[in-house]
């Protein structure tokens, strides 16, 4: 492995700040969701939480920070899931070609590709932990610094792995299908359950038995409660129900998360090593 | 001592029961221009895709600047610089910038990455485009750039795989001159064409490949002058019968039937020949419509060892069915 992953890496971030329509679209997404669905959606929520009595000594979270989480890794779920699809178009138009042509080993496009999507979830989560607290959501609400630091990195940590594993399923699909279409209907099929089955915008708790079990080994609910762990605290509640997060939960956050990661990996690079020029 | 920076021997490749290449051996010297001429579903690209490690070799042996494709082809790929057939430079990028990428991906220490870029847009002739998206270039100047791309890490051999195919002559011309310049330079070039002109200007050697096999291979000027010193072009009544008459004469080397015409190769200048064979004709009874005399070209050469133009009726199938194989794996 060498370092010229970085070529990939600089290539991917100097297109994504050249299109700024891209650019711009991705940033504004995550706050319009926050200032349109999450303010909207937080005032029914609300209403209807305070009918219900609180949990003597237990804090109660406002829906806006609950979902805030959840906007997070929705966000870097999409932006990630998508972001394969570079690859798709840089193998249609032959610019891959040039790369696989090279002696760099095929691992470094993968990681390249990868880090760079990092790099744009960061942003991306920056800006929601940024702008939801402008229009009042409560994360890291009683920490002193140190605390608030090692949070946002915890969530940092967490969305990085996350983007990760979905950016290498992606650039899986992207090397294996041959047209965007269908590439697009994949992601489409691929997000919704994903997306649902997940507690990123509601609790769980209410689901039938057998999506609650599959809602546990979703990457999304593991990033979802990671977040949610380092940004709302160990003892919640939130419309009535009661939320613990042990040492244990965490761990399994970080470690589901990194095998997902790994798994995804490993596809990634059997699918590459398939592709001829 | 002339080193060879290219060795094949016993090549052969197939797709499925189609021979795409069979059985060729060749070697190409240091420092000089070779191209490999021929239709296209020849196997020209099978040949430089197996040489440039982007297609592995199934029977055979090739070395390129002494490594073997097969066994060592990381060096084989940090040896040489590639124009593909097919552009494939990033047009969202600057003219620097794609420039840039490949000494990257290349793994170039900076300063030299950058010494170079500076080299190659002065060669290339694209300073004044150093900050254009490589959209907004020309056809020719977005070839230029794939050109000095494949440049950047001065490769011991530079492959090019049908360079010009589809620019007007001025343009290729003009590619021809940044070839020669390279090639001062000391760069090593291998390239395919199906253009006569462009492998008989440009090269120093040529392989006439058809049908994955290697017909014949020269300078242009003695594959040229193995066609004699002249050829007369003879449109008759009975082109078949003339043929035979002709044949009896001594100074007539080969004769070629085409569609239209008879080709008739002479080893003595046309000038002082030609009444007599208009002579023998016509005593047989044979009417005379055209007469036409010239200089041999690529063109004479590939039809007299092909035994056919570059493309013809009844080959034209088989052609298109190589060409789509070649093209889809």
């Amino acid at each position: 492995m060498s370092f010229a992953f970085h070529a990939i890496y600089w290539r991917e971030m100097v297109k994504f700040f050249r299109f700024k329509s891209v650019l711009f679209s991705s940033l504004i997404q995550p706050v319009m969701w926050l200032a349109f669905f999450g303010l909207a959606m937080s005032k029914s929520f609300d209403n209807l939480t305070a009918m219900l009595p609180s949990i003597p000594g237990v804090p109660t979270v406002d829906y806006l920070s609950y979902m805030g989480a959840g906007i997070i890794a929705m966000d870097v779920l999409f932006s990630s899931l998508f972001g394969g699809t570079t690859l798709l178009f840089d193998k249609k138009f032959s610019l891959l070609k040039e790369t696989l042509a090279s002696p760099i080993s095929r691992v470094n496009i993968v990681v390249g590709v990868g880090l760079s999507g990092m790099t744009k979830a960061f942003i991306q989560t920056g800006i929601i932990i940024a702008f939801g607290r402008l229009i009042g959501m409560n994360f890291f609400k009683g920490y002193d610094p140190l605390q608030t630091l090692i949070s946002v990195v915890g969530i940092f940590l967490l969305v990085g792995i996350f983007t990760l594993g979905f950016l290498f399923l992606s650039g899986s699909i992207a090397i294996t299908v041959e047209q965007p279409e269908g590439m697009q209907s994949i992601l489409t099929l691929l997000s919704m359950p994903l997306f649902f089955v997940s507690n990123a915008l509601y609790p769980v708790e209410a689901f039938p038995e057998i999506l609650q079990f599959l809602s546990m080994f979703n990457p999304l609910t593991l990033l979802a409660d990671g977040i949610r762990y380092f940004a709302l605290g160990t003892n919640f509640s939130v419309m009535g129900g009661h939320y613990i997060y042990t040492t244990a939960d965490i761990a399994i956050s970080f470690l589901g998360l990194i095998s997902f990661a790994l798994a995804m990996l490993s596809i990634v690079l059997w699918r590459f090593n398939k592709v001829d020029v | 001592m002339t080193e060879n920076v290219i060795e094949v021997n016993n090549l052969e490749h197939s797709y499925g029961d189609l021979k795409a290449v069979d059985n060729i051996s060749f070697t190409v010297k240091k420092g000089e221009i070779f191209s490999f001429l021929g239709p296209n579903g020849a196997g020209k690209s099978t040949v430089i895709n197996i040489l440039t490690t982007l297609r592995k070799i199934q029977k055979g042996e090739a070395k390129v600047n002494g490594y073997d494709v097969a066994k060592e082809s990381k060096d084989v790929r940090r040896s040489i610089g590639i124009v593909f057939q097919m552009m494939c430079i990033d047009y969202e990028m600057t003219v620097f910038e794609n420039l840039e990428y490949h000494g990257k991906i290349y793994s170039m220490a900076k300063e030299h990455r950058r010494k170079r870029i500076d080299e190659l847009i002065k060669l290339i002739e694209l300073e004044s485009k150093r900050n254009v998206l490589a959209k907004d270039l020309s056809g020719g100047m977005k070839r230029r750039l794939e050109l000095a791309r494949g440049l950047m890490t001065k490769p011991a051999v530079l492959f090019l795989d049908e360079p010009t195919v589809g620019f007007d002559i001025q343009t290729r011309m003009r590619m021809w001159e940044y070839l020669r310049e390279i090639k001062k330079e000391g760069t090593t070039i291998f390239l395919t064409t199906h253009y006569m002109e462009e492998a008989d200007q440009l090269s120093d050697r040529i392989s006439i490949i058809d049908h994955g096999k290697i017909i014949v291979t020269g300078s242009g000027s003695e594959l040229k002058n193995q066609l004699g010193k002249d050829l007369i072009y003879l449109e008759t009544s009975d082109n078949k019968a003339a043929a035979n008459v002709l044949r009896t004469i001594e100074s007539v080397k080969g004769i070629n039937e085409d569609m239209r015409f008879l080709r008739v190769m002479l080893g003595v200048d046309a000038t002082h020949i030609l009444p007599k064979i208009m002579d023998v004709v016509r005593q047989n009874g044979i009417e005379i419509a055209t007469v036409n005399i010239k200089k041999p070209s690529m063109d004479d050469v590939f039809v007299h060892y092909t035994g056919h133009g570059l493309r013809e009726g009844e080959t034209e199938e088989k052609y298109e069915k190589r060409e789509a194989v070649e093209a889809l794996t």
